[in-house]
């Protein structure tokens, strides 16, 4: 059980969250790229997620090679 | 008229046979034991890596949904379609670890689906039976959708006549060839095209995304046309922008989009057949880079309002493969149909064999034939993904709602039912099994009535005409609009949360658990029996930890 729950596993709510807040980013500027912030903010999402899960699971590795070491 | 696309239909003609002969090839390939046993058939033998799980699940989830409806969507409605981008990003943190521990407890215990494990964990023959028939039912709206893909790609071509039978012979035959190679190679056919299918898909969208904004005149003009339409159209709630009245109607989508993909049979299957614990959470901080294609085919759908592109036969599924028809040459035009139909293919294959895996294992086994060998089941199976197809086909000739998107959209408001039992089971065995019988049928009821009570504006029908109900519908004095599917979850929550309540204060008596909280954390290398063989699969930490 204690493997599922690590402190760090918390940081998954950030990308779960943030990109449900539409209040925060349903207009259209400013642009990107002639994107309107809706969307490429939306897109920017992604890089988002992937950075906070990929962190989880190195962090989450790196535990359990410590765990078994020991 | 056919002829003039005869350069797409035999570039298009050959990938999709290329691909089909692969499928059939694909029996042979990574094969471990015989194919008449259903982890085999069924689940590739467990045993698929890092790589090709990838490719699996990137092929579930990422599908005619993704090429067709979401952009057919962005064309008509504007911003609303673009929610798909929030569900594919927030869907794998959601449901990250709740996958992982599935892969555990069904790698302990031999499961192959969520009914499986709904029978090990609650001990109710019943219950599984209710999880196994909502999950067969919400594969066929899917499979459907795809069914819609495929058709589309073929009637820019010009290959769908008008007449009644011409009209769905095509799809017909394309049906009946990833029926026999599914029923010959199983999981192993789609997890071996879903490489080709990605290679296209990544090709095509790159030259679309680099070409069309250079042919029309930049993204900010694309978005200022998409802008023009829609403030020039007079339905209330289109726009490249939110309005009051959608904006809750978009957050359940997404929210609710993602809970029901994670309980979809098709994504156990995909899960269950990685190698160990790790390649499913790589694999969840990885598939997020198919949101970006995702993100970027669906403002193809804008792309084609600044092109000028009008839907093939008044059908707005048609708007992707209308554009490329219009923009490309014509034999990349055909590439870009091939990946659009072979993208199809894939998912449609993977649903129907999970569908099937349900049938054989949680109704056939546990009510029919206890006894049925594993070669038996496996010919079972096998059967009843060509049933399911068929079931698909009737989705497409009953069900017509406003936008294709719509067809997954019901599948998700009848396969969240089973969120208390399968997703929440996953973490608490808390819920009394006769509260959470009793949790489904209020949710399933409440769900399918609320659709019933959904009209299609655009032909005129009153009823199953899409997944968003306006408020007013109930008697809420308001013109905003929710998806179905997450008002019917909650109160399948809240019947299933009081009933416990009440079941638990009579002593009403509840069976207990086959599992231990320990299932939920095993793992491959951690399994003494197959030590040798994840050393033999050498990848990094798995291996290494084999070692030590």
């Amino acid at each position: 059980m204690k493997k599922d729950r690590r402190a760090w596993n918390w940081l998954l709510v950030v990308p779960v969250v943030v990109p449900l807040v539409t209040l925060f980013f349903n207009a259209d500027e400013p642009r990107l790229a002639g994107f309107p912030l809706f969307y490429w903010l939306q897109l920017a999402f992604v890089a988002l997620v992937v950075i906070v899960t990929t962190v989880v699971y190195q962090l989450t590795v790196r535990a359990e090679a410590k765990s078994d070491v020991a | 008229m056919w002829r003039d696309h005869l350069t797409q239909i035999i570039v298009f003609a050959v990938l999709f046979l290329g691909v089909s002969a692969l499928g059939f090839f694909a029996s042979r390939w990574r094969r471990t034991g015989s194919l008449d046993h259903l982890d085999e058939w069924g689940l590739g033998g467990r045993r698929f890596g890092g790589w090709i799980t990838w490719f699996l699940l990137g092929g579930d989830i990422y599908t005619a949904y993704t090429f067709v409806a979401v952009p057919a969507l962005l064309f008509a409605a504007g911003a609303m379609g673009f929610y798909a981008v929030p569900y594919t990003v927030i869907v794998y943190p959601l449901v990250m670890f709740a996958l992982v521990r599935l892969w555990s407890v069904s790698y302990r215990h031999g499961l192959v689906t969520p009914a499986d494990f709904v029978r090990t964990r609650y001990k109710s023959p019943t219950l599984a039976l209710l999880v196994a028939i909502t999950g067969i039912v919400a594969t066929m709206p899917y499979i459907a959708l795809q069914l819609v893909g495929i058709e589309a790609a073929l009637k820019t071509m010009g290959l769908v006549g008008a007449s009644g039978f011409g009209r769905h012979l095509p799809i017909m035959i394309a049906f009946a060839i990833i029926a026999a190679y599914t029923y010959s190679s199983g999981l192993r056919a789609p997890a071996l095209i879903a490489f080709v299918k990605d290679g296209l898909i990544y090709l095509v969208i790159i030259v679309a995304v680099i070409y069309l904004p250079y042919k029309l005149g930049g993204w900010g003009h694309i978005f200022d046309a998409a802008q023009a339409k829609f403030e020039a159209s007079p339905a209330p709630n289109d726009g490249i922008l939110l309005n009051a009245n959608n904006q809750l109607n978009y957050i359940t989508l997404a929210l609710g989009s993602a809970l029901a993909l994670f309980l979809y049979p098709h994504t156990a299957t995909g899960i269950l057949a990685g190698r160990d614990r790790n390649v499913i959470k790589r694999n969840m901080a990885a598939l997020p880079a198919y949101s970006l294609v995702l993100g970027l085919i669906a403002l193809l759908g804008y792309a084609a309002i600044a092109a000028h592109t009008t839907p093939v036969l008044k059908d707005n599924n048609t708007i992707v493969p209308a554009l490329f028809d219009g923009v490309f040459p014509a034999w990349f035009a055909g590439v870009a149909f091939a990946a659009i139909g072979i993208g199809a293919l894939v998912p449609a294959a993977i649903m129907s064999i999970a569908a099937a895996n349900l049938f054989t294992r949680n109704i056939y086994v546990e009510f029919f034939a206890r006894d049925a060998s594993a070669a038996r089941q496996a010919k079972v199976s096998k059967l009843t993904s060509l049933l399911v197809k068929f079931g698909a086909l009737l989705f497409v000739v009953l069900i017509n709602p406003q936008f294709s998107i719509d067809l997954q959209l019901i599948g998700g408001v009848i396969i969240l039912q089973t969120l208390p039992s399968v997703g929440i089971g996953l973490y608490t065995r808390w819920f009394h099994r006769g509260a959470l019988i009793a949790g489904w049928a209020a949710g399933m009821g409440a769900g399918l009535w609320m659709l019933y009570l959904v009209p299609n504006p655009a032909t005129d029908h009153a009823h199953f005409g899409g997944s968003a109900i306006a408020l007013s519908k109930l008697g809420l004095d308001t013109p905003k609009t929710l998806y179905v599917g997450f008002l019917a979850v909650a109160l399948n929550l809240i019947v299933s949360t009081v009933l416990t309540l009440v079941l638990r204060a009579a002593n009403v008596r509840d069976d207990g658990d086959d599992t231990s909280p320990e299932d939920y954390v095993a793992d491959r290398s951690t399994e003494r029996s197959s030590l040798a063989a994840v050393a033999s699969e050498s990848s990094g930490v798995a291996a290494s930890r084999a070692a030590s």
